[in-house]
């Protein structure tokens, strides 16, 4: 069942994936003029990676720990009926009120935009945040939904049957960002 | 003058010692004779046919009158003829119950014409209440061949032994539905797969200790002993023992016994619910010991015909039962006879000679100047059990699916020929 | 951790994997963070429309479905013939048409009959969930049992459960002995001989009429409904020499000094006849924590059966 990649590019190395994190934790913060009222929330499964990242870079940058939360958008995804198979569920995990606060959700890879959506109906669900900002590593397009992320770690454009794979140390052993073609097999 | 000339089928009858290549010509009804070359009437070539003496299901409900919905007279009869038999006794737990010589005369008249014999088996007790004899003189008198409560046991101890020995008087067998009524509480056999399926469990000891006791009053009193539908080995060892004993015993074993095990119902199908229920495979290994080596004296099959809505509900729920007319010779060709486990010989004692002789029916022999009472068996054909085809109004076979070789090719009997097609 | 979880019903703990068991029980996980947030309901199953057929009465499975239905945004609708004047069979075999006709999903099934399930599973295009088949099964209190376990000690491998009571009466027994045996824990079933299974040793388990070689035995044990209603005088002789002989009391859990005992029980319990008050209110009890794992639990299974459309047949 397991689809076959064919490699088409390396877009980032190790050196780049943190050179990348760096800036958009300085974007963030200086965008938002600090970190008052901020709190991260990561998109399972790299997006919660991603966003521990960012909390580490802003811990070094500002001297504060901003509340991170860790979310599973499957049970909000419109998808249901449509494979065989129904998607894992894993718990999500926001330790902080979300009431008045200025959320920042994070994933690796910005596409159709219906796993945004996704995360915004759950956030929705445990509270009513002051604001809402979408921080993206890589966005390649494509988008059937009207969202626009307001920090990007880069811009790939890519075509339908491409891929973006971001790898992270702590799932894949190594940080990397590929561009690959997906193989019938 | 009807004519028939069948050439070329290869004839078996062991009562005869007959095993030769012939054909055989029939003039109303009756053998003239068996030869080479002969001619004339209506000629039927058989090449590469079997032909026996005509085969007798001594176990079946026909359920006429009563549920005329889910089997006749006439359509348990066609379905016997489909089958390759040209006989069958039937048993009295109709509604009402065959115990008065009325009852046994309505379905004497109702076969009077087909091409298969029916023979009425009458009620031991008025209404198989298990309460009163029946009035057995005038029922043999009628045309009743034996008599049983078949469906139920007949429990009290003492009127088991005043039947056995009034029926003795006639000659007559007391057919016996073992069953332990207190211990019937179960709806498949009690195992390990009615305690993994949850469901209430008979266990074998339920027929067992009825054939037990029977068996002990036959050596007390004398009298005839049929068991029908031996389930377990442990009932097959009671039996073997009696008939070592030299006592009036007999015993009937069913197709569905001999083919399948209590695994079956796993999946909860009704069609796997019968009564006896089917038990384990060292039963099932026991019945087919049983069978080849003659402690066991025939196939019956007690075909038990019901409704497609009766049977269709839950495993409980439903009734006991399956048919069997239409299945058994092929599934005993198929297993026994054309695997040589068993030879002609004893398939045509087992199905044809043995239940006659229990039932006091005259021998069906081919031989000139007998009555023509013949099955015709086609061992080459391949062919898969569907119900759809049956000629019995119900469908209720545990056998779908199932892949056969060797069936009825027809039967000729009372001066009908009926071939299958 | 995830496994392949294919089933489009739910009939029984027998036969299925290891893997497919810890699947539920890590997915319920998931269900059970989303019963306790300030907003219990998620859309995920919004337009999938599931019936509740209970043929026997029963207050709490319906309760803990319809909850786990809504919570998902089912589209649930409950029937109930309690007392219907119809026979069994003929019920039965209406129930499938109407299903039929109706367009649902999911049925989710009690029944009196062992095999209900699976009679409407062969006939109908609904997945089916049985909850509870005469004294067949009732895997969704196995699973929610082992949930609670799982939860409370992690895996269950060497674990010892001694299960009391009724054997022979009840789905529940059967279904977790499945599913305890497949999860690797040692399972040891006390009651009355009258009141056991017929050879139920060949499911690899052992067997005690004494319940204190039971208690001394096990890590946890699962005290069974006994049905007051039913079998005293046949099956054995009153509830008052039940009560003697098997009610589990604080002074017959002491005597083990077992600091981590568990006690658990599928409800609704007989207090005073096969547990005592006292213990079922005790630390020991996990008997609120099951009630809430049921609802986390049925969320997991309707969301795991409610796969595709071209779902295989199992």
């Amino acid at each position: 069942m397991s689809d076959k990649f064919k490699l088409k590019a390396e877009l980032m190395n190790a050196e780049d994936f943190a050179r990348t994190i760096h800036r958009l934790a300085h974007e963030l913060v200086e965008r938002n003029r600090g970190v008052k009222n901020l709190g991260i929330v990561g998109i399972r499964t790299r997006g919660a990676f991603i966003a521990q990242r960012l909390r580490s870079n802003i811990l070094e940058i500002e001297g504060v720990e901003v509340p991170l939360g860790i979310l599973d958008a499957t049970l909000y995804r419109d998808d249901f009926r449509r494979k065989l198979k129904q998607p894992v569920v894993r718990v999500t995990d926001i330790p902080f009120d979300i009431d008045e606060m200025n959320l920042i959700v994070v994933d690796d890879v910005l596409f159709t935009g219906r796993t945004v959506r996704a995360a915004l109906d759950e956030l929705m669900d445990f509270g009513r945040p002051a604001q809402i900002q979408l921080a993206i590593f890589i966005d390649r397009g494509h988008r059937e939904l009207p969202i626009a992320p307001d920090f990007v770690g880069r811009h790939v454009p890519t075509s339908i049957g491409e891929e973006v794979q971001v790898r992270m140390k702590e799932y894949d052993g190594e940080d990397k960002v590929l561009l690959v073609e997906r193989v019938e097999n | 003058m009807s004519i028939y000339t069948l050439c070329g089928g290869h004839i078996i009858d062991p009562q005869t010692d007959t095993d030769i290549i012939a054909d055989i010509q029939i003039e109303e009804g009756v053998i003239t004779k068996i030869g080479g070359k002969l001619s004339g009437g209506e000629v039927i070539d058989l090449k590469g046919k079997v032909i026996i003496p005509g085969l007798f299901d001594m176990h079946v409900h026909l359920r006429e009158p009563g549920r005329e919905d889910t089997e006749t007279v006439f359509s348990g009869c066609q379905a016997a003829a489909a089958g390759g038999f040209t006989g069958v006794a039937c048993m009295p737990n109709t509604q009402p119950a065959i115990d008065t010589a009325s009852v046994v005369k309505f379905i004497l008249d109702s076969a009077k014409n087909l091409p298969v014999d029916v023979h009425p088996i009458a009620a031991i007790t008025t209404g198989r209440k298990g309460e009163r004899l029946s009035e057995m003189g005038e029922l043999l008198s009628s045309g009743a061949v034996g008599f049983s409560d078949d469906g139920s046991p007949l429990m009290n101890t003492d009127l088991m032994r005043r039947a056995l020995e009034y029926a003795s008087d006639f000659n007559a067998v007391i057919i016996q539905h073992s069953e332990d009524p207190y211990l019937f509480k179960g709806c498949m056999h009690e195992g390990i797969v009615s305690t993994k399926l949850g469901l209430p469990g008979i266990p074998s000891l339920c027929e067992e200790l009825m054939v037990e006791r029977d068996v002990r009053l036959v050596e007390y009193t004398g009298g005839r002993l049929h068991t029908a539908h031996v389930s377990s080995k442990g009932t097959v060892e009671i039996i073997r023992n009696a008939k070592r004993k030299g006592l009036n015993v007999t015993a009937e074993v069913t197709p569905h016994h001999l083919f399948l095990t209590d695994n079956s119902v796993m999946g909860y199908n009704s069609n796997f619910k019968m009564n006896p229920p089917l038990r384990t495979e060292e039963d099932r290994q026991a019945l087919i010991e049983g069978f080849l080596d003659g402690a066991i004296d025939c196939i019956a099959t007690d075909h038990a015909p019901h409704a497609f809505e009766d049977k269709e509900t839950d495993f409980g729920s439903a009734p006991f039962g399956v048919i069997g007319l239409e299945t058994a010779l092929g599934l005993i060709l198929n297993e026994f006879v054309l695997k040589n486990k068993m030879n002609w010989a004893d398939m045509i004692d087992r199905m044809s000679v043995k239940p006659r002789a229990i039932l006091n029916l005259p021998e069906m022999k081919i031989a000139e100047g007998e009555r023509a009472n013949l099955t015709i068996i086609d061992p080459e054909v391949e062919w898969e059990v569907n119900p759809a085809e049956f000629k019995s109004k119900s469908r209720n076979t545990p056998f779908t699916g199932m892949h056969l070789k060797g069936r009825a090719y027809g039967i000729f009997n009372k001066g009908q020929f009926v071939i299958n097609t | 951790m995830s496994f392949d979880f294919y089933r489009r019903h739910l009939l029984g703990m027998e036969g299925m994997s290891k893997g497919e068991i810890l699947h539920i029980l890590e997915t319920a996980r998931s269900f059970r963070e989303v019963i306790m947030r300030p907003i219990r309901i998620v859309p995920t199953l919004r337009g999938y429309s599931v019936v509740n057929m209970f043929f026997e009465p029963s207050t709490r499975t319906r309760v803990s479905f319809e909850l786990a239905e809504k919570r998902l945004s089912c589209e649930s609708v409950n029937f109930s013939s309690g007392g219907s004047s119809v026979s069994k069979g003929e019920s039965l075999l209406d129930t499938v048409q109407t299903i039929e006709a109706m367009q649902v999903d999911a049925v989710v099934i009690r029944h009196s009959a062992q095999g209900a399930p699976h009679f409407l599973a062969e006939r109908i295009r609904s997945s089916v969930i049985n909850a509870g088949d005469g004294y067949h099964e009732h895997p969704t209190q196995a699973l929610l049992d082992m949930f609670t376990l799982w939860d409370k000690i992690g895996g269950l491998s060497g674990l010892k459960v001694a299960i009391v009571g009724d054997i022979a009466h009840s789905r529940v027994a059967l279904s977790d002995i499945h599913s305890l045996k497949t999860l690797g824990a040692e399972v040891m079933l006390c009651g009355p001989k009258s009141l056991m299974p017929f050879k139920v040793e060949s499911l690899g388990v052992k067997i005690t009429s004494n319940l204190e070689e039971a208690l001394e035995f096990c890590d946890v044990v699962y005290m069974l409904r006994i049905q007051l209603e039913r079998q005293a005088g046949e099956r054995f002789p009153s509830i008052r020499e039940y009560r003697q002989r098997y009610c589990l009391t604080m002074e017959r859990i002491k005597k083990f000094k077992k600091d981590d005992f568990i006690v658990m029980h599928p409800g609704p319990m007989n207090r005073g006849v096969e547990i005592s008050a006292e213990v079922a209110d005790s630390r020991y009890s996990l008997i609120l924590n099951q009630v809430t794992s049921g609802v986390a639990i049925r969320m997991a299974v309707i969301y795991l059966i409610s796969g595709g459309k071209d779902r295989g047949k199992f």
